[in-house]
């Protein structure tokens, strides 16, 4: 039994590292999301923590808690510059604003020579262990769902149902716009640190535009009401091609297209049946009973 | 000092002059009437003064203090509170929750430390709210329906909500908006008792309203607009007999 547990751990170790990861990342849009705003910069967020503790760890051999320490302050200071004009921006027009920020850094990161460009930084000692990335979720989770029921959470929902209406009652919509980007902006690039201690390598590739769009699909499917939406999200996803990974050649598919499709339809079935995502699932569930009871 | 006074405050848009140089003034404690025909620019008219727009020309003083080209939130903060004519509640809240909002700038104690922290002064301020924001509901009557979804609520329920709501910050100028529009007479009565109860204590009430009979009843004092122009003001014995005012809801030639 013990033997056949510690198999399963070694098999599925990086796996439930990498649910962590993807955890972070999807709460990193979900923070603007909790507030109605659509902010896309995740991926150049967590791209500048990846490539500062990189650097930190690699060049000047820095105390792993004090290269997360930096990874997480370094893209929170850069929110603060991008936010305040950008946050002006609504609905679809911030979406594209931040994900040209994101596409800046990964273009610049990819024609700087001194991180070798598009090869990235290779063999970066593996100080990230799977339960830092645990904690560091949890952590966060924490911090974020204590928000709900606070005079800032309800401040938080009310520029998210009605903007204009909120100012009326005294609060200053752009400063909690612009705190809940930041903080998104810290969680991606911490989360930017761990992976690139975890995997060992940081290259541009992994900060593309279709990465903030696979951590935007884990909120979605998720859910945005909770904190803990974005993280069962992101959850269901890393782990739904593990399984599929047996299924493939069984259908006669490769696994990366068969995820593709799987992904595309998750998403397609929950936006369609369960708009407010998977963690709305056993209020739904229970709603269905109590009115069948009702009939 | 005027609780409210506007100086020949004016709103263009694009071509069309919402508020076209009107002046008038509302004493403290004073219940304010504000009316005219459909388009007059009386909703503009509180969006200028909530700070939702600026205005093109003039100036606008609250107790004194300009306020003109204030952002909402900062108007807000020094004592304005309004409804909307087309109901702006946040509808996923519920009615309670809705009204714990109303009071953000009355919870300045309710640290975020603390509450992250989890520490018990916070738990304690969170319960203080809720229960002031029952006992609220409680005045517009509402007490049953607290935990309702707001978008659940009738449409009558919803205004007295946004009522309650913009009590809670305790505003020294309430701006209501057709309090009463889509309301049966019976909900009609309440609002009016609402509406003095309202300006008890000093506070000063400026009320948009179409229903003549309310606007009499609970008004101490009526301003009559007529394409963004002040052509009437008095008392509202007085205002129901000028030529001016009847011209202009009735379309007589003078």
């Amino acid at each position: 039994m013990g033997e056949a547990l510690a198999g399963f751990w070694d098999t599925y170790q990086s796996t439930v590292g990498y649910v962590g990861l993807n955890a972070l990342l999807a709460l990193s849009v979900y923070t603007s999301l909790s507030c109605g705003q659509l902010a896309l910069g995740s991926s150049g967020f967590a791209a500048l923590g990846a490539y500062a503790a990189a650097l930190l760890t690699v060049q000047a051999h820095w105390p792993f808690p004090l290269v997360l320490l930096v990874a997480l302050i370094l893209p929170a200071a850069v929110a603060v510059p991008l936010g305040l004009p950008a946050l002006r921006l609504h609905g679809v027009f911030l979406a594209i604003a931040t994900i040209a920020f994101g596409e800046v850094v990964r273009i610049g990161l990819v024609n700087w020579d001194y991180v070798h460009g598009a090869q990235g930084i290779v063999a970066i000692p593996q100080e990230a262990s799977v339960w830092m990335i645990w904690l560091a979720l949890l952590l966060a989770l924490l911090l974020l769902s204590r928000l709900r029921g606070s005079r800032w959470g309800f401040a938080l929902e009310a520029v998210r149902e009605d903007e204009p209406a909120a100012r009326t009652l005294g609060i200053a919509t752009t400063r909690y716009k612009l705190a809940m980007l930041v903080a998104g902006a810290a969680l991606a690039g911490l989360a930017g640190a761990l992976e690139a201690h975890f995997t060992f390598m940081v290259a541009p590739s992994g900060f593309t535009f279709g990465r903030v769009v696979e951590m935007l699909v884990f909120a979605v499917v998720g859910g945005t009401q909770r904190a803990w939406g974005p993280v069962l999200g992101a959850a269901f996803l890393t782990v739904l091609p593990e399984a599929l990974r047996e299924v493939a050649p069984r259908v006669g598919l490769e696994p990366g297209p068969l995820r593709l499709m799987v992904n595309g339809l998750v998403l397609l079935a929950v936006i369609l049946f369960l708009p407010a995502g998977l963690a709305s699932l056993p209020q739904r569930l229970r709603e269905r009973r109590a009115a069948g009871r009702g009939a | 000092m005027s609780a409210l006074r506007l100086e020949a405050v004016e709103r263009t848009f694009g071509g069309v002059r919402a508020v076209d140089g009107a002046s008038f003034a509302v004493g403290p404690g004073e219940v304010h009437g504000l009316i005219g025909p459909n388009g007059a620019g009386k909703t503009s008219v509180l969006n200028l003064v909530s700070g939702l727009l600026a205005p093109t020309a003039g100036r606008i003083l609250l107790e004194g203090r300009p306020v003109h080209g204030l952002p909402p939130h900062r108007v807000a903060a020094l004592g304005v509170a309004r409804t909307f004519q087309n109901i702006r509640l946040f509808p996923e809240l519920s009615a309670r929750d809705n009204v714990v909002v109303g009071q953000h700038l009355r919870r300045r104690g309710a640290s975020l430390a603390a509450r992250l922290l989890a520490l018990p002064s916070s738990r304690a301020e969170e319960r203080a709210a809720r229960e002031a924001a029952g006992a609220l509901l409680g005045r517009v009557g509402l007490s049953e329906r607290a935990d309702e979804e707001a978008r659940h609520l009738s449409y009558g329920e919803q205004r007295r909500v946004e009522i309650a709501r913009a009590l809670a910050s305790d505003p020294r100028l309430l701006l209501l908006d057709e309090p009463t529009a889509g309301m049966n007479p019976g909900e009609v009565g309440a609002v009016a008792t609402l509406i003095r109860g309202a300006a008890e204590g000093g506070r000063s009430v400026l009320l948009v309203e179409h229903n003549v009979r309310l606007v009499m009843e609970v008004c101490d004092r009526i301003t009559v607009l007529d394409f963004g122009k002040v052509i009437a003001e008095g008392a509202p014995a007085e205002v129901a007999r000028d030529p001016a005012v009847v011209a202009a809801y009735l379309g007589a030639t003078p």
